[in-house]
């Protein structure tokens, strides 16, 4: 089984979001990186299929330098080889559109991504990569059984589970339920020693499309105090919500 | 041109979302002078849409639609799209529109804009505020694209009547079938979602043990309101992945959000932070959700949740 799992690199969950460049770029300054949790998912899930029924695991992501550790991290974690495309990341379609490239000259049976990225949250990528290849996909998937060629998964939906089955070649979007968070792998010393050793290939990206492109970033207005309710007087708090808030 | 936005059905009725998007695509049709054109697949009551200013519903009749799939409904949604020259198409933020929506946008050659919280303009092309970060900012996005296709967030740009009458065409036509074989589909019945809820109860740890849930329960019942659990209740197995908001978890943007026992982790406030009133009950005063919610109450859920409870029973009765 040859698998391709898609990296992003993110700003950590408890990072302070801030802006440079005339509120235009993330303020990267102070802030640790780490594999995007949804992706991390899917590859645990990756590193348990090649354990157990034997697979080929490349990581993949599209980059500058600055994402190569977290790529050696994956390696770390199980994945055979990395790949980096070397292009600053515009938008979902022109990720896209490189990653689908890559995989076009590869023979992978499976792609896994995450069902989104935890800084954009745009949830491009997936649908759109798999739009590209004309493949079938799976989002917001939080189960994947393979037997040979065929695979079964299900998908988190509004108010309920999906189950669905398809054959090779298969996208799927992955989301906690694929595997559980105590279940992700930690590096141990001989992973990390290994990794090192592992190819970390760094390609040149294909066309590039952008379609959309960032004009600014804004932050919320900054939120007024709590207003805090005696509870013995819950009059007050449903008189707020419905007269001020007005939400009841 | 036309402005076409998808409205999506439960059980042959539109979904609340259907009225949000028909709101916003009839207020961005207004801004360009072109028609508002909406579209849905077997809406039965898919003349309401008039009560918000559409004027003319394509209501898809396939077969092959009955079960969705994102290939099929993106294929079909493409077509409409063609025929009725849309410029913008408008999607929900359900996840069967986040899951279609980009399928749609290469299908069309259009750029895709996630996540909208606002009307869009128009100068030199299109541009959007979206939110990102988790709710912990905003992207102002321009695409340049001739056609593009926005998903809107929930409860972001709320109902808007505009009462008119709409003119439902029924219309066949040869959608791609989908790769996926969809080998069965659960879902809770008569109980609402936490994607279609104006109002969210959600429990944390502080509620002690899965056996306590009857508070959460009873006054989400009696608000009429969706359940839901922090990560370490979910984790603990007291209640189903399912009911987990926060950063991996499901997003909620609802009217108002009620969180009881749950101290309020940077994860959890980033899954929560776009609904739009928050109410804390916590016994301790020190817990970082007080800084980020609107109203509080410093004491102990097992006290003041029942009370709450009748109070508000007596009120809504």
């Amino acid at each position: 089984m040859n698998i391709l799992v898609c990296i992003s690199n993110v700003p950590d969950t408890t990072s302070k979001i801030n802006f440079v460049e005339n509120d235009t770029q993330f303020d990267t300054q102070g802030v640790q990186f780490i594999i995007n949790p949804n992706d991390e998912f899917g590859l645990t899930r990756a590193v348990w299929l090649q354990q157990k029924q034997g697979a080929k695991i490349t990581v993949l992501t599209v980059g500058d330098a600055s994402c190569e550790p977290i790529l050696r991290k994956c390696l770390a974690i199980g994945a055979d080889q990395a790949v980096r495309i070397d292009a600053v990341p515009t938008d979902g379609f022109s990720v896209a559109q490189a990653i689908a490239a890559y995989a076009q000259t590869q023979n992978f049976d499976l792609i896994i991504t995450g069902r989104e990225s935890i800084d954009y949250n745009g949830g491009m990528v997936p649908g759109m990569l798999a739009g590209i290849l004309d493949i079938p996909y799976v989002t917001n998937c939080n189960g994947l059984e393979i037997s040979g060629t065929d695979a079964t998964a299900t998908r988190e939906i509004d108010g309920g589970i999906e189950k669905v089955s398809a054959s090779f070649p298969l996208l799927i979007a992955a989301q906690k339920g694929l595997v559980e968070e105590e279940d992700l792998i930690i590096p141990n010393m001989r992973g990390i020693m290994q990794a090192r050793k592992k190819p970390l290939e760094v390609i040149p990206p294909a066309e590039e499309t952008v379609q959309t492109q960032t004009v600014r970033f804004e932050k919320p207005q900054p939120k007024g105090a709590v207003k805090l309710v005696d509870p013995d007087d819950l009059d007050t708090l449903i008189d707020l919500l419905q007269n001020e808030a007005k939400v009841l | 041109m036309s402005v076409l936005f998808f409205a999506e059905t439960e059980g042959g009725q539109l979904k609340k979302n259907a009225f949000e998007n028909a709101s916003y695509a009839h207020a961005i049709a207004g801004q360009l002078g072109v028609a508002v054109v909406g579209i849905c697949v077997g809406a039965e009551n898919a003349d309401l849409l008039g009560t918000y200013g559409v004027e003319k519903v394509i209501r898809l009749k396939n077969a092959g639609l009955e079960t969705f799939t994102a290939r099929a409904y993106a294929d079909a949604l493409a077509q409409v799209a063609q025929s009725q020259k849309a410029q913008l198409i408008v999607l929900s933020s359900s996840a069967d529109a986040r899951y279609l929506a980009p399928l749609l946008a290469v299908k069309l050659g259009a750029g895709y804009l996630s996540n909208a919280v606002a009307l869009p303009t128009f100068e030199e092309g299109l541009q959007v505020k979206r939110s990102c970060f988790t709710n912990k900012a905003f992207q102002i996005s321009h695409s340049a694209q001739a056609v593009n296709v926005i998903s809107l967030s929930a409860n972001a740009f709320g109902i808007h009547e505009n009462s008119t009458n709409a003119q439902v065409e029924d219309q066949e036509i040869a959608a791609e079938t989908s790769k996926l074989q969809v080998e069965e589909v659960s879902k809770v019945t008569g109980q609402i979602t936490i994607a279609d809820a104006d109002i969210v109860v959600s429990g944390g740890r502080g509620l002690k043990g899965p056996e306590n849930w009857n508070l959460v329960e009873d006054l989400a019942t009696t608000l009429g309101a969706a359940t839901a659990c922090s990560k370490p209740v979910s984790d603990l197995g007291w209640r189903p992945h399912s009911e987990h908001v926060g950063q991996t978890g499901k997003p909620v943007a609802s009217n108002l959000y009620i969180a009881i026992g749950i101290s309020g982790a940077i994860q959890h406030l980033a899954g929560i932070n776009t609904s739009k009133v928050k109410v804390v009950i916590n016994n301790d005063p020190e817990a970082p959700f007080f800084k980020a919610a609107d109203y509080g109450i410093v004491g102990d859920a097992f006290d003041v949740v029942p009370r709450l409870t009748e109070k508000l029973k007596a009120i809504l009765a």
